[in-house]
């Protein structure tokens, strides 16, 4: 029998992918997102900070800022669960810099108020084709089982072979 | 009693997510706005072709519609996205403003119905659009 790859080897390559996914991305890092990773279950966390307040009054997250942070966690929770497979079999990342699937449509459902503190989302991959993929996304900040906005989106995949 | 065009252009002006993306009010109007949002490298989506991520342009697009439902003189002073819709139908050219066009095109008692345009420097093909359904709070003018 095959011995099982040390725990820090499989961490290591994991945590690699997230990065290549995640670093290349400069309005991911200018919004402060962060993937929280746990196997293949991936948290994307959006910490509180003064600039995402839309409504000084209330005060609230801002629509689009919580928007942008669903299309987010949707685009790299899909990006990540199509590459999985090849990874984990190959022991390595694929060749070259990893393209991210491209939104076709988004539709962002507020159910509350954005409080200011730390948001949570998490995505799920509902149909994924050769050429396009749905994925719907909730977001949470006290309690998961209160959501405070939800998304659903239609993505076009990268195409391997134009690099496209 | 303040003018309504006024109050909505201090209060996005005021609001912090938008000073963050660099968003400027162009014009508004009775139940329509027009804001733009400058070429920021920070702004980045896809760092090979430097276009502009989606989620920057949703932000421009909810801010437009919310200035358009909060001056028109059916709606209020404040309203909050109930929600919006976004068409991706094409990258925005990088190094380009992105400039974004919100209309109220009904509008009742509790409810705003709003479409939005968003165009770069060819403005004869969208970048975006969207469409919205918004609180209407009357509150006391």
């Amino acid at each position: 029998m095959k011995r099982p790859e040390p725990v820090q080897v499989i961490k290591q390559r994991r945590e690699g992918l997230l990065r290549a996914l995640v670093e290349g991305v400069p309005y991911i890092g200018f919004l402060g997102v962060q993937f929280d990773r746990r196997g293949d279950e991936l948290t994307a966390v959006l910490p509180f900070r003064d600039s995402l307040i839309g409504n000084p009054r209330l005060p609230a997250l801002h629509g689009g800022a919580t928007a942008a942070f669903l299309e987010i966690a949707a685009v790299i929770e899909l990006a990540w669960s199509s590459l999985w497979d090849g990874v984990e079999a190959e022991g390595a990342l694929p060749e070259g810099s990893l393209r991210l699937p491209k939104t076709i449509d988004f539709t962002i459902d507020y159910l509350r108020a954005g409080l200011p503190r730390d948001a949570y989302a998490r995505a799920r991959v509902n149909r994924s084709g050769r050429r396009y993929a749905s994925v719907h996304v909730e977001a949470w900040q006290d309690n998961r089982s209160k959501l405070f906005a939800q998304a659903t989106g239609h993505f076009l995949m990268p195409n391997p072979e134009a690099g496209a | 009693m303040s003018d309504p065009e006024t109050t909505a252009r201090s209060f996005i002006n005021s609001l912090p997510h938008c000073h963050a993306l660099g968003m400027r009010l162009d014009s508004i109007g009775a139940g329509w706005a027009a804001i733009s949002m400058p070429y920021d490298a920070r702004l980045i989506g896809d760092p090979e072709t430097g276009v502009i991520h989606g989620g920057a342009v949703s932000a421009l697009m909810d801010t437009a519609c919310g200035a358009a439902v909060m001056c028109h003189p059916a709606a209020g002073v404040s309203t909050a996205t109930l929600d919006l819709r976004i068409d991706y139908m094409r990258p925005a050219t990088p190094g380009q403003t992105i400039r974004t066009r919100a209309e109220c095109h009904h509008v009742t008692r509790t409810v705003a119905f709003v479409r939005a345009v968003a165009t770069d420097d060819d403005d004869a093909r969208p970048v975006a659009m969207a469409t919205g359904a918004f609180t209407v709070d009357r509150g006391s003018k």
